[in-house]
């Protein structure tokens, strides 16, 4: 039997699938990739193979499940701690979303615009007083969803720092204690926040669930805490990824930039198509419960599945050149935000974080710029979502 | 594109649709969504007012609770 491709795999290009994953590319639909624990699994890299098998009833997210796969020693040490919404199933999944549906619908996130565009603009002004140089990571990347979230969820601004602060640390350590200390501080602010939301409402998600569903005693505070707080990790990381990604990716391809620039319209395909290029969640997870025949093989009972949205996104039997960056292809089929009924709940305020982040920078900053060589630019590590460590820029 | 001119009638499975919002995202001008977040065809528009992305905004859907019939 010839070897297995590990997985995950470091990118060699930030914006590009690893080249270790090409053995994986225009073949079978699935392939068998092996773990850091030699555990070996099914990853899909069809794009309709992926679409059927994302809304396909017979795999679990349900991450309490003893054959859940691990693609990493660290998530396989968080494994035992219950995930709200992306690692349940339904029915419960389908009671939790259903709460949040309301707050995360195209009106309601139309209605965010203005708020995110200030938030945008804010720290824009803030950089450009300092200029001509910054670190976009830190100084535009990553406050925007922070900020976006706090918006949302209603937590005051006067807490704002501390909630930045823990995010921070909750999301990116350094050390496990320095997680586990900041999601307890998270925890706990968020459910004194509830407690005071109930006799001090405000105008935000939370305000909202505490006054429909908690005082209905459909849910409990320990569920609308989990229910908080997976909001915060998933709506973070991911857009600000995407925003300093997308940024590099653009400043890396001059002549589509140039297009965008001269028509800022654009920035709605643009945003698609940075999403399909980019697959920044590379390597969904399900467990398989049942038999599944599909592309040729057989999924069985305990089986893991990975999805590889950076192979899949890029299916040259959907998209034409997938690995050229097209503004003008149809990007919309693909599967980004997943697919089946763990769609990323958030993903209308994500293209509209996105939109604005990426629009207002390269049109307040024209001379935007890359303060160092492409080259010696920190990418993040395979095992986590993909993005920029740092990223200098000047104009 | 052409438009689609033979009249079609829409339905939606509000019982699986888990409101993401693809279809109104796709679709505006056939597809709302109501408060709850739920797929809702706009009023008036239940024959796909000949949309050249009816099926684009059916195939978008992620638990697939739209179905297009030609009438």
């Amino acid at each position: 039997m010839s070897e297995t491709v590990a997985f995950p795999q470091d990118r060699t290009c930030p914006y590009h699938p690893p080249t270790a994953y090409d053995p994986l590319r225009g073949g079978r639909p699935l392939s068998r990739v092996t773990l850091f624990d030699g555990r070996s699994v099914w990853v899909v890299t069809g794009h309709a193979e992926a679409r059927a098998l994302l809304s396909d009833g017979r795999l679990s997210a349900d991450r309490s499940n003893e054959a859940f796969p691990s693609p990493t020693k660290r998530f396989k040490g968080l494994q035992n701690r219950r995930t709200a919404l992306l690692g349940v199933d339904d029915p419960e999944h389908n009671t939790q979303r259903r709460m949040l549906i309301p707050s995360f619908t195209l009106k309601r996130t139309a209605a965010l615009r203005p708020a995110i565009q200030e938030t945008v603009d804010r720290l824009i002004d803030a950089m450009v007083a300092r200029g001509p140089s910054a670190e976009l990571v830190n100084d535009f990347a990553l406050p925007v969803p922070s900020m976006v979230i706090c918006a949302l969820l209603g937590v005051p601004y006067r807490d704002h720092e501390f909630f930045e602060g823990a995010s921070r640390r909750l999301l990116r350590g350094p050390e496990l204690s320095d997680v586990e200390a900041a999601r307890d501080q998270i925890n706990g602010y968020l459910a004194d926040l509830i407690e005071r939301k109930r006799t001090d409402p405000g105008e935000g998600l939370l305000d909202e669930l505490v006054a429909t569903r908690l005082e209905t005693g459909e849910t409990d505070v320990e569920e609308l805490v989990a229910l908080a707080a997976i909001l915060l990790v998933a709506g973070h990381e991911t857009t600000a990824n995407m925003i300093s990604l997308g940024t590099f990716t653009l400043l890396s391809h001059p002549e589509q930039l140039a297009e965008l620039r001269a028509d800022p319209a654009l920035i709605s395909v643009a945003v698609e198509e940075l999403m399909r290029f980019l697959s920044i969640a590379d390597g969904m997870l399900r467990v398989a419960v049942e038999d599944i025949e599909i592309g040729g093989v057989t999924i069985r009972p305990d089986d893991g599945v990975i999805f590889s949205t950076s192979v899949i996104n890029r299916d040259a039997a959907v998209f034409e050149q997938p690995d050229a960056l097209d503004w003008h292809r149809s990007a919309r089929h693909h599967v980004a935000f997943g697919f089946g009924v763990h769609q990323c709940l958030g993903q209308n305020l994500a293209r509209a974080e996105m939109e604005i982040a990426l629009g207002t920078l390269f049109a307040r900053l024209p001379g935007l710029r890359l303060a160092a060589e492409p080259d010696r630019i920190p990418f993040r590590p395979g095992d986590t979502i993909q993005g920029m460590i740092e990223l200098p820029v000047a104009w | 594109m052409v438009r689609n001119m033979s009249p079609q009638r829409i339905d939606i499975k509000t019982d699986i649709c888990i409101g993401a919002g693809q279809c109104a995202l796709t679709a505006p001008d056939v597809f709302t969504q109501d408060d709850d977040g739920f797929s809702q065809v706009l009023p008036g528009r239940e024959d796909g007012n000949g949309s050249p992305l009816l099926r684009e905004a059916a195939r978008a859907c992620p638990v697939a609770a739209i179905s297009i019939r030609e009438e």
